[in-house]
């Protein structure tokens, strides 16, 4: 018997180190996990797709790769890679222009809405607090109600088309922001620097430009891509409604709605599995980001909203 | 407590308000008008007139809005424009397949979701709880045609079970017929509201986890389970009950999308029908019924939620 078992050893793991006990200071380091580098990859792969998509398709958008042997839901062969869709269309060149709609359209449209959300939530969060109950039940108004519906209505009242898409879903998701920065907006100003800079005669406009939005500023950008997603899923829900980007423009959502047929009947399943798995791919891979960064910021992200 | 609960009644009468009023108005800037549309574009300036006077558009907007309302609560909802039959009947049994489906979900998917987080929650970084809160990020991220491709392609192609497409008559039929008839829905559906749920309800009961009296309940050397059980869970209650009526909210947008998918014969497939022949009666009415059913929905998580947290009821 060996008497130093015999001795308690606190067990001792080299991977645990002092920044990771719970009051440490605030790590700097930001290192993204396995998920957080895959989720970047996908994202990445993506982007690039998005951006030149459109000249290195090998088809047009609406061209057939095949125009001697017109048949619907060919399929996958040299020439076409991912088969043809329900018009005999090449799927992948299809997916490549989607790429940069789907993606370029919900880009838009969360700024537009981090744009209209924060100007409104912070300036909510310094005027008067009348102004500021009118504002929030405003918002509140907006926010009970479920998106799809609001964007049912304003398809059906206005028609479907890109600008009338970026427009809504910027609108309707700006309400979300609203809160959050209206909520970052009433934190930040009750702080010490704040009451600091009101004492030295700072102006309202000096207050917000210069101490509330720098701190505002990081965690809404942490939070930008958790509404990316939410965004991408809304147009994408309506174009597979049929109500968002209209035929015969490629997008991911629609993409899904046209062909299908070919699953309900059993034909092929690439038409409908390539768009879907590619909206898919791209919010999982967006959400392994927000993952990382949120578990990053402490978590906190989730308690605010 | 009566009187915040009051109060939040009179929230979400207030929101009901400002809902209808959204829809409403959101309905009334449509170019062209119902009479004109109803008749078609032969008819003539007198019969317009006539048709607008009996559908009640020459009266001034406000009072276009409270005729509506006042019929909308009495149970009329007009009569469709592009088809001239009343939305009620229209409506038939959609409402009930509607309602069957999504009452499944919530029957089959919240107790098997809720079991599934606050098991994630009892062994938080084990093996189970990493593979659970993967697939469920996965999930939550994902769109639910994505989901409904993957069962399919799984039930239907590779096992054999189910259509890919919901057809033929729900009438004259058991229940359990119906439940594989609408199998793979039911399905998608669960999985729509099981990500959210998971996750949610696994930080519910972590939440309680982390306060110092369930630490003082381990120091006292109680067993696990019995902290969980007896000391954790009951606390856990409140919030756990808030995430449940959130997600069935989830449900009704969600529902939207499963119902087209599978050319299902319900409420959702009718509306985008509506828009899709911009039918404005019928987008008005049904567009209604499923926002007051998301409000009343928001009105029991927020109830809930002040139910059970005492800091919310006695605020500072």
């Amino acid at each position: 018997m060996n008497s130093s078992n015999d001795h308690y050893v606190a067990p001792y793991d080299d991977a645990v180190s002092f920044d990771e006990l719970p009051d440490s200071a605030p790590s700097h380091k930001f290192r993204l996990s396995f998920t957080g580098w895959l989720g970047t990859i996908i994202v990445v792969f993506w982007t690039i797709v998005a951006v030149s998509g459109p000249f290195i398709a090998p088809f047009g958008e609406n061209e057939l790769p095949f125009p001697d042997a017109y048949s619907e839901f060919q399929a996958p062969q040299p020439g076409a890679w991912l088969g043809t869709d329900v018009s005999d269309r090449d799927i992948l060149s299809r997916i490549m222009y989607g790429a940069s709609r789907t993606m370029g359209i919900s880009f838009l449209a969360t700024v537009l809405a981090y744009m209209i959300g924060v100007v409104f939530g912070i300036g909510s969060a310094v005027s008067s607090p009348r102004v500021d109950m009118i504002l929030s039940r405003i918002n509140d108004a907006f926010l009970s109600l479920p998106t799809i519906m609001l964007g049912l209505v304003v398809v059906a009242a206005v028609g479907s088309s890109i600008p009338v898409l970026i427009l809504t879903a910027g609108v309707i998701y700006a309400s979300v922001i609203f809160r959050l920065s209206r909520s970052l907006g009433m934190e930040i100003k009750v702080m010490d620097f704040v009451e600091a800079a009101q004492a030295r005669g700072e102006g309202r406009w000096w207050i917000i430009t210069k101490e509330i939005w720098p701190n505002a500023a990081m965690p809404l950008l942490t939070d930008f891509g958790l509404r990316l997603i939410y965004v991408i899923l809304f147009i994408s829900s309506l174009s597979f409604l049929g109500l968002g980007v209209q035929p015969p423009q490629a997008d991911w959502g629609s993409m899904v709605r046209e062909n299908l047929g070919a699953l309900q009947y059993g034909t092929s399943i690439i038409p409908v599995i390539a768009p879907a798995l590619a909206i898919a791919t791209l919010t999982v891979g967006i959400n392994l980001i927000v993952d990382d960064v949120s578990a990053h910021s402490g978590g906190k992200l989730s308690n605010r909203l | 407590m009566f009187s915040l609960i009051l109060k939040r009644l009179g929230v979400g009468l207030i929101t009901v308000l400002a809902v209808s009023m959204i829809i409403f108005a959101g309905t009334k800037i449509l170019p062209g008008d119902a009479a004109q549309i109803r008749l078609g574009q032969q008819a003539t300036e007198a019969n317009v007139a006539a048709m607008r006077e009996r559908l009640g558009l020459d009266k001034p907007f406000i009072v276009q809005y409270a005729n509506w309302l006042t019929n909308f609560a009495k149970g009329d909802l007009g009569v469709s424009l592009s088809s001239d039959v009343p939305i009620t009947s229209l409506i038939g049994d959609r409402y009930k397949n509607t309602l069957f489906v999504s009452s499944l979900t919530a029957l089959i998917g919240v107790p098997i979701s809720l079991m599934l987080g606050i098991m994630a929650a009892m062994f938080p970084g084990s093996l189970y709880d990493r593979i659970l809160t993967f697939v469920s990020v996965s999930l939550v991220a994902a769109p639910e045609f994505f989901t409904a491709t993957l069962l399919v392609l799984l039930f239907v192609f590779a096992l054999g079970i189910g259509n890919a497409v919901v057809v033929g008559s729900t009438e004259n039929k058991g229940l359990f017929e119906l439940i594989a008839h609408f199998a793979l829905p039911i399905t998608t559906l669960c999985f729509v509201i099981a990500s959210q749920l998971i996750r949610m309800s696994r930080a519910a009961v972590l939440n309680v986890m982390s306060s110092p009296y369930i630490e003082m309940a381990v120091l006292k050397g109680i067993p696990r389970k019995r902290i969980i059980f007896r000391h954790a869970l009951l606390n856990a209650i409140g919030p756990i009950v808030n995430v449940v009526a959130l997600n069935l909210a989830y449900l009704v947008t969600g529902v939207i999308v499963v119902e087209v998918y599978f050319g299902y014969p319900g409420l959702a497939t009718l509306i985008v029908q509506g828009v899709q022949t911009r039918d404005f009666v019928l987008i008005q009415g049904l567009g209604m019924i499923f926002c007051l059913t998301y409000v009343v929905l928001m009105l029991i998580a927020d109830i809930a939620a002040y139910a059970s947290n005492p800091r919310l009821r006695h605020p500072k």
